[in-house]
């Protein structure tokens, strides 16, 4: 396959990834957004939604107030924004355009039934519903990915789509636990009362977490307990069967590498199996005892260093001469 | 003023027999219907994205060229002859450019004068004595054809350079058959979805020869080029790679593509990029679409490029009007299909009579395409004439004069309902070991009432085109 093609599988499948992310994100944050809560606090989550992405700058020199309406409008249809919903619905689309004769003619028209159906909720986007317009990024990332399983052959273009997929998926994972696991600490101190109260909004922040990565209803079925900032990270990070767990993304991972050797991959599979190792042999309590965030940031450089070695092993064309 | 022959109807206005069938059952058809048809295949064309870009407007704006619900119709004797003429007519092409890069004997005969050749900025001296497998310079060639009669076809220009728009004479029929699926039983007409198979035969047949089995490639200038669906579409139905000049290399004389399992050698280049811009080493030094050094491929014989480089030498429009002389040159047979009368503005008498009958005449650049910097003396105001008499007299050897033919129109849904448009017809002609065409073509029309201009960047729109089997 064309490295170039190559390329713009990787791209559309990391953009969709993305698209999907960020409105899950946003989705959270709004809906938390709407429990009661200090105003400060407020300000606070919808600030570390921009430091995740490393937006703040950019939307600071647009913007005035960090607010609901002024982030979710940043975050879901500034084009100046790379990370906003319309850039990565944009990029998705432009990349499949380039390789539209790889995919599937399902897979192509799915991608661009979303580009036009997008066109339109733009016209009227001061009256879009923001969960119903999330909730149809949501959607449609799932209707695309479902069309390419259904309908792609299992061949080389199909292994780079999955590729794309996991590393984004991965990087997502990692930074809306992040944020929310600091969001939480933070909300600690602030939090006075310590009585039921406390308790109860903890639950739903927690609760708005799991959604977020579609993963309420499986911690109920797994530990069908309380709701705890511990579960949640040791599900976040090591369930194995967990489709969007930092373990699951990884062990998918290696069987895709294995599959599109090539003579220039054998450091990826060196990488990909030193992180398999040290998330197989570590535990949530370890974790802790390390710092949570401290593990999430040196598990962001571990996977983005992946992702550029992907790049410069099959993306950019290979030699020459 | 007499009306032009209409494809539909008679000039009582009865509808001609091959045309009874349909005729009778669109009066059936009620106008919303029409209407909703007519908006199905707008949105099914967008969502497929059968769309062009529009230059210089921002993120994504596409366009789709509009579609027309009523087909021009051939009937299998009226196909037949048109095809007859357009394998001669092709034949004796491929054999003049052979000729002119090889004996030049057409010259030595004193049918073409030698300034015509050499002083051409379409020639290129680069490809002097190169052999190219079967000695086919074209191998795809669509040569537009209009009618100005019954039975009384011509030839209004070749091109054998980048052709395009045979993506929407099969996704035209593919749309027919999908809004009107009960007049494909009304009728029977010849198929012409199975074109990309005789495409990638005939590729493969033009193969260098100590190549077995060819890799063949599709190389489009990108997705920012208004033909990017006809490249990827023709690449995913012949399944073949769709490259980008970055995507090739050249060593040792050899073509080689960028895989992810590193190089593989290209034997096949089915080339969507013009001349100017195939190789910055030996053509535009400034162009980034092109492969350094595939004309030095090209001339070792290690990559057949479909067209060859250089073919613009006969469907240069100052060449065009020796055509019907080449054919009986080479072939020795009288040309079937007729040439438009042209003057040649170079000559004295042709300019003087041209300058005198602007008004009646249609005026083209000899090297324009695209119905770009052309008068059409009817259609025109006294100042545009005037304007462009300023231009004929500066650069007469730049321009063609043709007298305006009354093209044939169709019936065709507008605004107002269904009037008669101009059309013309763009068959394709493929050159391999054997040359094949599929029955019919692309149908342009031109959407103006009364205009002349077909193509799809001054507005035209697309019709399906049926050669009815006997």
């Amino acid at each position: 396959m064309l490295s170039r093609t190559a390329d713009c599988l990787y791209w559309m499948a990391r953009y969709t990834e993305r698209a999907e992310n960020t409105a899950r994100m946003l989705d959270v944050n709004h809906q938390t957004s709407l429990l009661p809560q200090p105003a400060e606090f407020l300000e606070q989550s919808w600030k570390k939604l921009l430091t995740i992405s490393k937006l703040e700058d950019t939307f600071l020199s647009q913007y005035e107030l960090v607010n609901r309406e002024n982030v979710l409008d940043f975050m879901i249809y500034e084009t100046s924004n790379p990370s906003s919903i319309v850039s990565c619905l944009y990029a998705a689309r432009e990349n499949a355009r380039v390789i539209r004769g790889k995919i599937t003619s399902e897979a192509w028209e799915t991608q661009n039934t979303t580009w036009l159906e997008l066109q339109r909720i733009l016209e009227a986007r001061h009256q879009a519903d923001p969960s119903r317009l999330l909730e149809w990024v949501k959607h449609r990332c799932h209707l695309f990915r479902g069309v390419l399983y259904g309908t792609m052959l299992k061949n080389e273009a199909f292994y780079f789509i999955n590729v794309g997929t996991l590393l984004e998926r991965a990087d997502n994972t990692a930074r809306i636990l992040e944020t929310k696991y600091e969001d939480q600490a933070s909300l600690k101190v602030l939090d006075v009362d310590e009585g039921a109260g406390g308790k109860f909004f903890d639950f739903y922040h927690w609760a708005a977490l799991l959604r977020s990565v579609s993963a309420f209803e499986i911690y109920r079925q797994i530990y069908s307990d309380q709701v705890t900032p511990k579960q949640v990270a040791k599900l976040l990070i090591f369930n194995k069967q967990m489709p969007r767990s930092l373990v699951c993304c990884v062990n998918e991972l290696i069987p895709l590498i294995s599959e599109v050797k090539n003579q220039q991959s054998k450091e990826i599979e060196r990488l990909l199996g030193k992180l398999k190792a040290s998330l197989d042999y570590s535990d949530i309590d370890e974790v802790f005892l390390q710092g949570l965030e401290e593990f999430i940031e040196g598990f962001l450089e571990r996977i983005n260093h992946i992702a550029d070695e992907f790049s410069s092993a099959y993306l950019i064309p290979l030699a020459t001469n | 003023m007499k009306l032009p022959f209409d494809e539909m109807l008679d000039a009582a206005g009865k509808a001609r027999p091959h045309y009874q069938i349909f005729h009778d059952w669109l009066r059936q058809q009620s106008d919303s219907l029409m209407g909703l048809k007519r908006a199905e295949a707008d949105l099914i064309f967008r969502r497929v994205g059968i769309t062009f870009a529009v230059y210089g407007d921002d993120l994504g704006s596409e366009r789709t060229i509009p579609f027309d619900q009523v087909p021009r119709i051939f009937t299998a004797k009226e196909w037949g002859q048109l095809e007859a003429g357009l394998r001669q007519r092709v034949k004796a092409l491929n054999c003049f450019i052979y000729d002119v890069y090889h004996d030049e004997d057409i010259i030595k005969a004193g049918i073409v004068p030698a300034e015509q050749i050499y002083n051409n900025a379409q020639y290129r001296p680069e490809m002097r004595n190169v052999s190219v497998p079967r000695d086919i310079y074209a191998q795809i060639a669509g040569i537009d054809i209009v009618r100005a009669g019954e039975g009384e076809f011509y030839v209004l220009e070749d091109n054998l350079r980048v052709p395009s728009g045979v993506s929407y004479m099969v996704e035209d029929r593919k749309m027919m058959m999908r809004l009107f699926p009960d007049l494909f039983q009304k009728y029977r007409i010849a198929p012409v979805e199975h074109y990309p198979d005789l495409l990638l035969e005939c590729l493969k047949s033009v193969r260098p020869d100590n190549v077995k089995k060819a890799n063949v490639v599709v190389l489009t200038p990108g997705m920012y080029n208004s033909a990017y669906f006809e490249h990827s579409y023709l690449a995913q139905q012949m399944g073949v790679e769709l490259v980008e000049g970055k995507d090739l290399f050249v060593k040792n004389e050899q073509v080689f593509m960028r895989t992810t399992q590193g190089p593989e050698r290209v034997d096949v280049i089915y080339r969507r990029v013009d001349d100017d811009f195939l190789d910055p080493l030996a053509f535009r030094s400034d162009s980034t679409l092109g492969v350094a050094g595939l004309l030095s491929a090209h001339r070792a014989g290690n990559v057949t490029l479909a067209n060859a480089i250089g073919t613009g030498i006969a469907d240069d429009k100052s060449i065009y009007p020796y055509v019907p002389e080449m054919i009986e040159f080479y072939l020795g047979e009288k040309p079937i299909l007729n040439n438009v009368p042209t003057f040649q503005c170079r000559k004295t008498e042709d300019l003087a009579y041209t300058l005198a009958n602007l008004e009646k005449l249609v005026v083209k650049l000899t090297h324009g395409a695209g119905g770009y910097g052309m008068l059409v003396g009817p259609a025109s105001t006294k100042a545009e004439i005037e304007e462009f008499r300023k231009h004929l007299i500066a650069h007469p050897d730049k321009y063609i004069a043709q007298p305006t033919l009354a093209l044939s129109t169709c019936p065709t849904f507008v605004e107002s309902g269904v009037a008669p448009r101009h059309i013309d017809l763009r068959p394709f002609v493929l050159s391999g070991k054997t040359i094949k065409m599929v029955p019919g073509g692309l149908t342009r029309v031109a959407l103006k009432e009364g205009s002349l201009v077909v193509n799809s960047s001054q507005g035209g729109g697309t019709k399906d085109t049926w050669v009815l089997e006997e």
